[in-house]
């Protein structure tokens, strides 16, 4: 992967946003599991978690406008266009198992989990096609 | 694409690094482009033959005319 100016700029959002990731997801759970957050908090706490992993989505789509150069920048989209159907893939599959009863509940987030995987896959389709994985994957 | 830009820029002595650096994109544009597994825009190949002093066509090969056998 080529370490240009933007994939460069992406990798430290990346950094910031793993980190308050981590933090946010720590805080929540002590505070709820030691009964810390006040009623009226409760959404917005629980909610803390997830603005991070936006972000990343958000980091992603910034790295794409700021990408200068089209083969690199065509490796990421290739990536995440995989990841996406990997991940529509995979909740259609569970979903419909999940309705029949034949497998348990999965919470939601791990839509995020599954796309995240599936940008390793593209990564993995992009070296077999373009000897180039597009991400540091 | 099947290009000549691996003979344009052996002429030179150049390596890739030294192209992409000239073009201002990643030593594996170059590559890939070299390789046809890439197709520039339509922008990247007009910077490509200005470098080179000559017209897309003079770099390019086009599929429609090789497959046809004019070329």
């Amino acid at each position: 992967m080529a370490r240009t100016l933007a994939w460069k700029r992406y990798n430290w959002r990346l950094i910031w946003l793993s980190l308050a990731y981590a933090t946010f997801l720590v805080g929540a759970v002590y505070g709820f599991k030691h009964g810390l957050v006040p009623s009226a908090l409760k959404y917005l706490v629980a909610l803390l978690p997830a603005l991070p992993i936006i972000g990343i989505f958000a980091a992603i789509g910034r790295y794409l406008v700021e990408e200068q150069d089209e083969y690199v920048r065509m490796l990421m989209v290739r990536q995440t266009l995989w990841a996406s159907a990997f991940t529509l893939s995979v909740a259609t599959i569970w979903g419909f198992l999940e309705s029949f009863d034949l497998v348990g509940h999965v919470d939601g987030y791990y839509v995020a989990v599954c796309w995240f995987f599936g940008l390793g896959v593209g990564g993995l389709v992009n070296k077999l096609a373009y000897g180039e994985t597009g991400s540091g994957c | 694409m099947e290009n000549r830009l691996r003979v344009l820029r052996a002429e030179r002595a150049w390596s890739q690094q030294d192209l992409a650096r000239r073009l201002e994109v990643s030593r594996q544009s170059i590559n890939a482009i070299e390789t046809g597994k890439y197709d520039p825009s339509l922008p990247l190949a007009f910077r490509i033959a200005e470098l080179f002093g000559g017209t897309i066509e003079d770099i390019f090969v086009s599929p429609s005319r090789r497959s046809s056998g004019a070329i």
